[in-house]
């Protein structure tokens, strides 16, 4: 059961035209005609609301590590803003900066990076605790009670272990619970089960689940994978070069997929089925280079119904139903595919 | 009242495991043996040398007790051409080879980390200065440098000191700074950060106890270098006449005609305990290496 | 029936560690027939890498074949020696690590690193190995006009179809593939299998592909292995190790993989608890300590591996039993361990 409903009135992250550039190479590298600037992120835009659960989709090079670091403030954006219960977080200093880090916790990849290998359990999770100023006595406490929350059986037992001494679903839900320690607003999730066996993956999902479902809390679910942001995203954002393609409901994308590089995507995903379509994908071959993105649309080298507007013009987020859609195709004057 | 969040080791504690000595080298355990010999001759100096290594010595028969060869007259190495006792300036010493090395070496490892740290971690603008800095310090060449500094200052065992401080910080600082950069983009930094630890809790907690082993690394190395450069400063002529080092000896042995005279027993030892203190320290070194870098194999 | 292209029969493979010895794979048993692409999956640690690695003689330092059989065209090469199994390598049996396309030697050419194999394995002259190099990079499916280039050049994907290329450069009979797109984005990896299909079906090859992923084992696999814990849990064909599962922890790992095309709501369930420390391992069925289904006899003795349908071999105490434990295996409950 939800603690709240999701649709109540302000959102509680706005995320608007959001960019992240990096300088790269030198002069040598711009006389050879290479690009010196790689937009890991170009212009993304959206709304999160409180309660909702958000899967952040694309492959490999399309920004959406570098938005998730974005909304946690470990990169700086060089362009757009981001907005956090009203208050802009982008240009957040000193102790503003801390009280937001309480509300805003970050759920690693790998967990045996996530976690410093000297410190022992308890002194990892005693970490945020005293920076948010808990007194000592109460810090065995809440770190007994996160470790409750994640489903680890008999807590006290792991609190003067170190991180090797535990299996890779421990840690991260270790790393879960530290995240969840402060009681933040929302999570951001960055492919949290991808370094786990597939038979540990299950179990640690569905501790996310049921702990975002109590605590109401907020996420965002980064992932390459779009079964996993099937099982715990009702809504999906589709990134490809640092823009957003499609936003909408996930079954919605999963089931009628709109924009030509979701439909590639959801065609693509493998399911453990044998009878399965061997179909080529709707996709050109070639992989998406941040340094130097197609013009106009960023996917138009590799869509294949590509028209002259393509190259002339960057496609603006469209509504279209209960989605919303960058593609020239979906615009009033063109019909679809 | 103990923390009971926190069930750590004390710092001194932490600090010597940090150290982790490589103690299953059998190179390195040899070195660490030398050193404690010469630490206990350092210290203990007072009560092991015979005589003021200074002092002018004379025989029973008021002659002077000058190019006394080893066993006569009770001396255990004989004496210099003033009449000096050379095994109690040989003890004497290592007081301030010691006392010179240790203190480079920590200047050295010091400020180096420091740089190496905070270039590392912060990166931007602090970075770019600290590198240009010691990419002049890299230019530099060292022993003359110090002469000169002698040049200006008086002439005085610190000056070794001060020009190791003032220079050859850079080497330790770039291999420092390229360990942080790597440490710095662990997911436990990240996490530090996201769970709103400051940066310089970040670089104490995290970061400095896993450059430690390094910062000790290229301390043991400076020692040798310092007694090395001391030793060369004062046999060219321009240490410290007030304190008898290993390297005085040898220019006061070189002046007096020591190898014409054939009086090896002057000019032997201490370059001798030259030569093993600093073997012991890239002994050290080496097996340090062996713990840091364990691929590279033997 | 002809003569499966390769027949691993009983293999063991030990790793020295410390003082002792571990059994990464303790009697592992199956075929591969000619033509045919096979799956190897498992979880981490389950020995389908070192399987994979025994077949063609190239493992770590510290570990050894410590019995059965390799029949590669009737011929046992698990202990012939090197030189012999060298001739081999390349030319009959060829390997794709994982991560191969990471191996590449960032220094050269991949057209000379193909060179390096057409040439100094395969004996041809220049003119020879250039029309084979372009041959591979047509067969692959990159552009011969890249063949100068260096490895940091391509993408990933490109960079393990390169590595591809070199497998198949002395039309090998049977090709072992690592893990050849577990670190791909999913498009790519889809092109990739594509690939290795047609490229299968084309030669007439056999491909050992080794996966963690059972979607990838549906996707392109026409015989299935499962591993646990350094023995075979089941093998068949795909479709029935897939659809109708003999061993619980096939049907366990079922639970686990997500499908697009199921229902929304469907609940993933995990195996609770991990495989055994190999350096220990249990008495009896390996997978018993973490199986619902498990009963005293499961504990006492290792289940043989058994025929009960034909070409589908499932080594469980319980097999004939298979369709009650896998009506119960679907439900949520059974997976459940009590707190």
């Amino acid at each position: 059961m939800r603690a709240s409903n999701p649709q109540t009135a302000e959102p509680l992250v706005s995320v608007r035209d959001v960019q992240l550039h990096y300088r790269v190479g030198g002069v040598f590298s711009a006389m050879r005609g290479r690009s010196s600037v790689v937009k890991a992120v170009d212009g993304v835009s959206f709304e999160i609301r409180r309660g909702e659960s958000v899967g952040l989709l694309g492959e490999s090079g399309c920004g959406k590590t570098s938005m998730g670091r974005l909304l946690l403030k470990l990169e700086e954006a060089t362009g757009g803003e981001i907005v956090f219960a009203g208050e802009p977080v982008t240009g957040l200093k000193g102790a503003a900066l801390k009280r937001y880090r309480a509300k805003a916790q970050l759920i690693f990849q790998n967990p045996f990076d996530a976690v410093n290998s000297r410190f022992t359990i308890r002194a990892a999770l005693s970490e945020p605790l005293e920076n948010a100023g808990i007194p000592a006595a109460e810090r065995e406490g809440r770190i007994v009670k996160a470790l409750e929350l994640v489903r680890l059986p008999q807590p006290q037992q792991f609190l003067d272990r170190y991180p090797h001494q535990l299996s890779g679903g421990q840690l991260q839900r270790v790393v879960m619970a530290r995240a969840l320690i402060l009681e933040p607003d929302f999570v951001v999730a960055d492919e949290p089960v991808s370094m786990l066996d597939v038979s540990v993956r299950a179990g640690v999902l569905n501790v996310f689940r049921d702990v975002r479902d109590r605590l109401g809390l907020t996420a965002i679910y980064i992932s390459h994978d779009l079964a996993l942001v099937r099982y715990v995203c009702e809504r999906t954002i589709v990134m490809y070069l640092g823009k957003v393609m499609e936003d909408g409901p996930t079954e919605d994308i999963v089931r009628e997929p709109l924009h030509p590089y979701t439909k590639a995507l959801v065609a693509a995903v493998p399911v453990p089925q044998p009878d399965q379509s061997h179909a080529p994908l709707p996709i050109g071959r070639g992989a998406p280079d941040p340094r130097n993105p197609p013009s106009g649309c960023v996917f138009r080298d590799r869509c294949p119904y590509a028209f002259e507007r393509c190259p002339r013009e960057v496609p603006r987020l469209r509504r279209v139903g209960t989605r919303q859609v960058a593609c020239h195709l979906f615009d009033d004057t063109t019909e679809r595919p | 009242m103990p923390d009971l969040a926190i069930a750590r080791p004390g710092l001194p504690v932490r600090l010597f495991r940090s150290l982790r000595l490589p103690l299953n080298d059998r190179f390195a355990v040899f070195g660490l043996a030398i050193y404690a010999i010469f630490v206990i001759a350092a210290l203990f100096a007072d009560q092991i040398a015979p005589y003021d290594p200074t002092e002018i010595l004379y025989t029973e028969d008021y002659d002077l007790a000058a190019d006394l060869r080893p066993g006569e007259e009770g001396f255990l190495l004989g004496t210099t051409s003033l009449g000096r006792d050379i095994f109690s300036q040989l003890i004497y010493g290592t007081r301030s080879a010691l006392l010179i090395g240790i203190t480079a070496a920590f200047m050295v490892a010091l400020i180096g980390s420091i740089v190496g740290l905070v270039s590392g971690y912060f990166g931007g603008w602090v970075d770019a200065v600290f590198m240009r800095l010691a990419d002049i310090a890299f230019g530099i060449p060292f022993l003359p440098f110090v002469i000169v500094l002698a040049a200006f200052l008086e002439p005085s065992i610190w000056n070794v000191v001060l020009a190791m401080a003032l220079v050859l910080w850079r080497d330790t600082g770039r291999v420092i700074r390229s360990q942080v950069l790597t440490l710095r983009s662990r997911g436990y930094v990240d996490a530090a950060r996201v769970a709103g630890s400051s940066d310089l809790k970040i670089i104490l907690r995290h970061i400095a106890p896993n450059i430690l082993p390094l910062s000790f690394l290229y301390g043991s190395i400076a020692i040798g270098w310092a007694i090395l450069t001391e030793a060369s400063i004062s046999f060219l002529g321009f240490g410290d006449p007030d304190s008898i080092s290993w390297g005085y000896m040898l220019q006061d042995a070189f002046a007096s005609q020591a190898l014409a005279k054939q009086a090896y027993y002057w000019f032997v030892p201490p370059g001798l305990c030259i030569i093993l203190v600093v073997a012991a320290g890239f002994f050290i070194t080496r097996g340090y290496e062996n713990i840091l870098f364990p691929k590279l194999g033997r | 029936m002809t003569e499966p292209l390769l027949s691993v029969r009983n293999l063991k493979v030990s790793y020295a560690v410390g003082g002792g010895a571990i059994d990464a794979v303790d009697g592992a048993s199956f075929d591969v027939p000619r033509g045919s692409i096979l799956g190897l999956v498992g979880e981490s640690g389950c020995g389908k890498t070192t399987v994979a690695r025994a077949i063609t003689r190239v493992i770590a330092d510290n570990a050894s074949i410590t019995g059965g059989e390799i029949v590669f065209e009737g011929r046992d090469i698990a202990a012939i020696p090197e030189r012999q199994m060298n001739a081999l390598r390349w030319r009959d049996i060829a390997f794709i690590p994982q991560s191969a396309m990471n191996s590449l030697d960032p220094v050269y050419t991949v057209e000379s690193q193909l060179h390096e194999v057409l040439r100094r394995r395969g004996g041809m002259d220049r003119r020879a190995a250039q029309a084979r190099a372009q041959e591979l990079f047509e067969m692959v499916g990159i552009e011969t006009n890249r063949l100068r280039d260096y490895p940091h050049q391509f993408s990933g994907g490109m960079r393990q179809r390169v590595a591809i290329a070199l497998a198949l450069a002395l039309n090998p009979k049977l090709v072992i593939a690592d893990e050849p797109v577990t670190a791909l984005d999913v498009i790519v990896q889809r092109q990739i299998l594509d690939q290795l299909r047609a490229l299968q079906t084309m030669l007439g090859i056999s491909v050992i592909l080794v996966t963690h992923d059972i979607s990838v084992v549906a996707y392109i696999c026409d015989r299935t292995v499962v591993m646990y814990a350094g023995r075979i849990a089941e093998e068949g064909p795909m479709e029935a190790v897939l659809t109708r599962p003999m061993h619980p922890y096939t049907m366990g790992l079922r639970n686990a993989f997500p499908d697009l095309n199921g229902a929304a709501s469907g609940i993933l369930t995990p195996i609770e608890g991990a495989p055994p420390n190999l350096a220990s391992p249990p008495q009896g069925c390996r997978f018993a300590p973490r199986c619902p289904f498990a009963l005293e006899v499961c504990t006492k003795g290792q289940p043989p591996l058994r025929e009960l349908v034909p070409g589908h071999r499932v080594a469980c105490h319980r097999a004939d039993e298979a369709p009650v434990l896998r009506e119960l295996a679907a439900k949520t409950e059974t997976w459940l361990v009590p707190a």
